[in-house]
């Protein structure tokens, strides 16, 4: 297996390093589908730049980063291009590696469920083989590293590639079991944009998992692993926070970062929802608004975790789709990031309703997001108004995947409960329905 | 002691002296006017015995002035105070430029010897105005300018101005130091004069408040720099007009009931290619020792008449033309009222005529430049004649002129296509053939233009050229816009091109004027300048100079202090649409719902084996049946 991952990463960074080596680098850095305000590499050499005038860098509103990424790029700087290609193969790597343990693991718990014969007898054609999921893994690191998405990306050095590495570091060491490595990559995730919060349900559902411990609020041991990884979580969090204080020594870094995230100042066009909705809001609304969709970000949580806290990976993806979806800047890496998961659920391609329409879609949109983007901009012969329709659409697509996706998950688990063929009472073949 | 003694025995000298010149310069102003009379048709013999002749003349009745001067500051004590320690002064240049233009520039200037600080409470006035003395002591003001343009100055044809300002509202204050609040007293004083000037000034807030390190240096006495006190503000966009000129004329002592002020009509002042008026306050030095200060206000209004164009194919203006005025007395309240015209490029007269011809010449060093002006005393009844009515007349011979070009001037630019960023081209021109001079460049960017700091790019000559000073403050959204201070060595015979990269934000769309794709307005770039000089600087402050000569105080001999301004430009951003906002809010909201809708649905549902629902007919039978007591079908 080690050596389709490294041909493919060969050719991963070699695509890169032509890309990057191309005239279309400077175009793709300045695509706004590409780059957000905070990822921006731009407004990084800005931030730069600033602390070289001696003028801190958090003092304008141009740079947003937080401080640890400013102090990596002072040593870095010159070595960007090396830096963002490792970032993409090294989070290839981890999600390869996590996702090899994750099946080792499904293909343990099916052989268990199978030896104590609780699958009933006609979902066989459910199991899943191992010759079926030798190659998924590759898949998923296939889809990660040769995702347009991830390339262009990379290509425009957005900073978002960091946050997925460190996202994917996250996924690894919490497949593995690794309670504190998980529990910092976690905070640094946290620390870089806020959202991967809501992964902390996940990653202690799993790990609780992993550890037999039962998820029931009465007991003991789950409270007791729940303080354990909370303040693992919150300690490392509190020495990033203070550590980046000490970097630039003051606190400007709190409101320029994370207020940014959270306000949405920047309206700057992207492919989320935030910037028409809030270049057009009413006034006295704004507050209430912003509210709303910043906590419809974190809401779907706990009813996610409570449905499928059997299934955590699965959480983990439908939680990155969730902030992919309503993140207050997202960017083309974000998509990236969890659609290296769909290799993962590939079994449930029977179940999926409307996949074809969806992947049409967000192709279809992919490709208009420039062409409406130069109407709109540089030929004046269309208005915002047109990109943001396609923004609407790619959403609602994405939406339509990830729901189609849990709805396909669940599914599956019903049947492999209640047997693939059902019947009505009168014998006839029934059709399910969600009621 | 003995000091004084000396003080008093050189005063009554002085006081001697100026008799004897009095009667001197008479003598020869007499003698050169029948000289005039007598030889008529001028020769050139006779012409070139003349201008020799002449600065010594007015270089005697300088000196006679100060002399007056000085006495009048030792009789101080003895004299009551408010008639002595208050003076005006009126003075109109007039300047034909090169373009055949002619830039005509009115300068009233009001000296008041008092304290309008430490609690002292002025009540009665005289000559100045009382709103500004009001203005001056409750917000606790140590110098105030304030400028109203309409036009643009275009340096490259018409040199430099006496008192330059930038295309719209320019207001720069510097507070005493004991004011504690300065933001919400900047705010509380922008507010009220824009009541005083009926101006737009009520729209400078903290996103067009600078505070400049270096650029703006108190113009009058004292040396307290700390930039903490100032504060700039330009407002490009702002429009003059009539109702900006009433108020400023209300401020004169005379109104515009006599004196020069009788020519600014509005009807012909804002028919013209270029239009200023401004406002200074400042406290001055009293005297050469400095001992006492006072405060001056100096009421600038310069216009540029395109009269070359409006109609006559004649090259020739008049006063009446101009202001469609002429004059007829000087302000009974002004001590001195006079009228200057440049005629140093027309010393044979082979360039204009001038009529009526006036006796009296005067040198002074403006702009680093010697010129010579024609007078015209207004305080005496002579220069109005026999028609007691003053119609100056210039009719051009020749219409060639050389240009001289302006030996420092910029222009600026915004470069790239597309709404998404740009660059903005300032140039930096440095015409002195052989000597380099240091500029200080000041740019004042909106917040909404984002500003790239490590794309800045200065090139003189094809080469870098490094800043040894840079200030720059980068912008806040919505709170403070971007300052970008340097200081520059300017080449000989270079041009010098500063770029920088920006990006438009998409904004609010309230935050859009109500014409949005006109574009927004950002200022002008200040670029000021120790430009070198052609002749030695007078730098003695105390002197008495023409006003128009004595505005930027003179530290050294060599260099005079110029400051330029840019075009402003013109930026378009992105726009929104702005008859969307019900529509986006409900596509957005439904997008959002329909990711909700999914999720909660499948949250909340479970899978379920479809029964066939029974018919119509038998549900109602069922139900019959029901209330039978039959079990259904």
């Amino acid at each position: 297996m080690a050596a389709p991952l490294t041909l493919l990463m060969i050719v991963a960074v070699t695509v890169r390093a032509v890309l990057f080596r191309s005239s279309l680098a400077e175009l793709i850095s300045e695509r706004v589908e590409v780059v957000s305000p905070i990822t921006a590499w731009k407004r990084v050499i800005e931030g730069l730049a600033l602390l070289d005038l001696g003028v801190s860098p958090y003092s304008g509103d141009v740079f947003h980063e937080t401080p640890l990424i400013i102090y990596l790029f002072h040593f870095l700087v010159d070595y960007a291009e090396i830096t963002f290609m490792l970032a993409d193969v090294v989070t290839a790597a981890a999600l390869y590696a996590a996702a090899k343990d994750y099946n080792k693991q499904v293909f343990r718990k099916q052989k268990f469920a199978l030896e104590a014969d609780r699958y009933p007898p006609d979902c066989l054609e459910l199991i899943r083989t191992p010759l079926e999921m030798h190659y998924v893994p590759l898949k998923v690191a296939m889809f990660y590293l040769l995702n347009p998405f991830t390339i262009l990306s990379c290509v425009a050095k957005s900073t978002c590639g960091l946050n997925n590495m460190v996202i994917s570091l996250f996924i690894l060491c919490t497949v593995k079991g690794n309670v504190l490595l998980s529990a910092i990559f976690l905070c640094l995730a946290t620390y870089q944009s806020v959202y991967p919060l809501t992964l902390c349900a996940p990653a202690m559902l799993y790990l609780m998992q992993r550890q037999y411990i039962p998820v029931n609020l009465r007991r003991v041991s789950f409270w007791w692993f729940v303080v354990q990884y909370l303040f693992m979580y919150l300690g490392s969090l509190f020495v990033l926070v203070c550590l980046s204080f000490f970097l630039l020594g003051s606190w400007d870094y709190m409101p320029s970062v994370y207020g940014f995230i959270l306000s949405v100042p920047d309206l700057t066009p992207n492919i989320g929802l935030f910037w028409y909705f809030f270049a057009e809001m009413f006034e006295h609304f704004r507050l209430f608004f912003l509210c709303v969709f910043q906590i419809n970000v974190f809401f779907y949580t706990i009813p996610l975790s409570i449905k499928l806290k059997e299934h955590p990976v699965f959480l983990i993806f439908m939680q990155l789709a969730v902030i992919s979806i309503f993140k207050s800047y997202p960017t083309v890496g974000d998509v990236a990031l969890y659609m290296a998961f769909l290799p993962l659920w590939s079994h449930l391609h029977r179940f999926l309703r409307n996949i074809f329409l969806v992947s049409c879609v967000l192709l279809a949109c992919s490709a208009l997001f420039p062409v409406l983007w130069h109407l709109w901009i540089y030929a004046g012969s269309a208005n915002s108004n047109f990109y943001y329709a396609i923004t609407l659409l790619f959403n609602v697509a994405q939406i339509l995947l990830v729901s189609d996706y849990f709805y396909a998950f669940l599914r599956r688990e019903h049947h492999l409960t209640y047997g693939l063929y059902l019947k009505k009472k009168d014998g006839s073949e029934a059709t399910l329905v969600l009621k | 002691m003995a000091a004084h003694r000396c003080r008093n025995l050189a005063c009554l000298l002085l006081l001697f002296l100026s008799v004897f010149l009095v009667t001197m310069s008479q003598e020869t102003t007499l003698g050169h006017e029948q000289h005039a009379t007598a030889v008529g048709d001028p020769q050139t013999g006779a012409e070139t015995k003349h201008t020799a002749e002449k600065p010594r003349v007015e270089e005697k009745r300088w000196e006679e002035t100060k002399v007056k001067a000085t006495t009048q500051a030792s009789d101080t004590a003895v004299l009551t105070k408010t008639q002595v320690n208050e003076d005006f002064q009126e003075e109109l240049v007039i300047r034909p430029l090169h373009s055949g233009d002619i830039y005509a520039s009115f300068q009233f200037r009001t000296v008041w010897e008092t304290d309008f600080m430490k609690g002292n409470k002025v009540s009665h006035y005289r000559l100045f105005p009382k709103s500004l003395g009001q203005v001056i002591s409750k917000f606790s003001v140590r110098e105030l300018h304030i400028s109203f343009t309409q036009g643009y100055w275009r340096t490259m044809q018409w040199g430099q101005p006496f008192i330059p300002s930038p295309p719209g509202a320019e207001l720069w204050v510097w507070f005493q130091d004991s004011v504690t609040d300065v933001d919400a007293t900047w705010k509380e004083l922008t507010n009220v004069l824009s009541g005083i000037f009926c101006a737009s000034l009520n729209f400078i807030d903290s996103t067009n408040t600078l505070q400049p390190s270096a650029s703006f240096k108190p113009l009058g006495i004292g040396n307290e720099t700390d930039h903490r006190f100032l504060r700039y503000a330009t407002l490009p966009r702002e429009i003059v007009c009539t109702e900006n000129l009433t108020p400023w004329k209300k401020l004169l002592p005379c109104g515009s009931k006599a004196g020069l002020a009788v020519l600014l009509k509005s009807e012909k002042l804002f028919h013209s290619s270029f239009h200023s008026q401004s406002v200074h306050i400042r406290p001055v030095c009293q005297d050469r020792q400095c001992k006492s200060s006072s405060w001056e206000l100096r009421q600038a209004l310069n216009v540029v008449f395109d009269l070359h164009t409006s109609g006559q194919s004649k090259r020739e203006w008049s006063l009446f033309k101009m202001f469609s005025r002429t004059l007829t007395e000087a302000c009974p309240l002004a001590s001195s009222s006079k009228i200057y015209i440049d005629v140093t490029d027309n010393p044979q007269e082979e360039q204009f005529e001038l009529s009526p011809a006036t006796p009296l010449l005067s040198q002074a060093v403006v702009l680093g430049d010697r010129r010579t002006f024609s007078v015209y005393d207004l305080t005496q009844q002579v220069t109005f004649g026999t028609v007691r009515s003053l119609n100056l007349m210039i009719r051009w011979k020749s219409s060639e002129g050389d240009m001289l070009r302006p030996l420092l001037h910029a222009e600026r630019y915004v470069a790239g296509y597309g709404l998404q960023t740009g660059e903005i081209h300032t140039l930096m021109y440095n015409n002195h053939p052989f000597r380099s001079f240091p500029v200080l460049l000041l740019d004042s960017v909106p917040w909404y233009l984002r500003l790239y700091i490590h794309t800045l790019k200065v090139i003189s000559k094809g080469k870098d050229n490094n800043p040894s000073y840079i200030h720059y403050q980068p912008s806040k959204d919505r709170e403070r816009p971007h300052l970008l201070e340097m200081l520059l060595q300017l080449p000989p015979h270079s041009v010098t091109e500063v770029t920088v990269q920006f990006e438009r934000a998409l904004l609010k769309w309230t935050e859009y004027t109500p014409d949005p794709n006109h574009g927004f307005y950002v200022g002008s770039s200040v670029i000021s300048s120790l430009v070198p000089s052609t002749v030695a600087m007078e730098t003695n402050i105390t002197m008495e100079q023409p006003l128009f000569s004595s505005f930027f105080p003179c530290k050294e001999e060599s260099s005079y202090f110029a400051r330029v301004y840019t075009e402003p430009l013109l930026v378009n951003l992105p726009t929104p649409d702005f008859s969307m906002p019900y529509n986006v809010i409900c596509l957005t909201c439904t997008v959002v719902a329909v990711g909700y809708g999914s999720l909660y649905n499948l949250l909340t549902r479970s899978f379920q084996v479809e029964e066939p629902n029974p018919g119509l007919a038998k549900r109602i039978a069922n139900v019959i049946r029901r209330m039978r007591g039959v079990p259904p079908l």
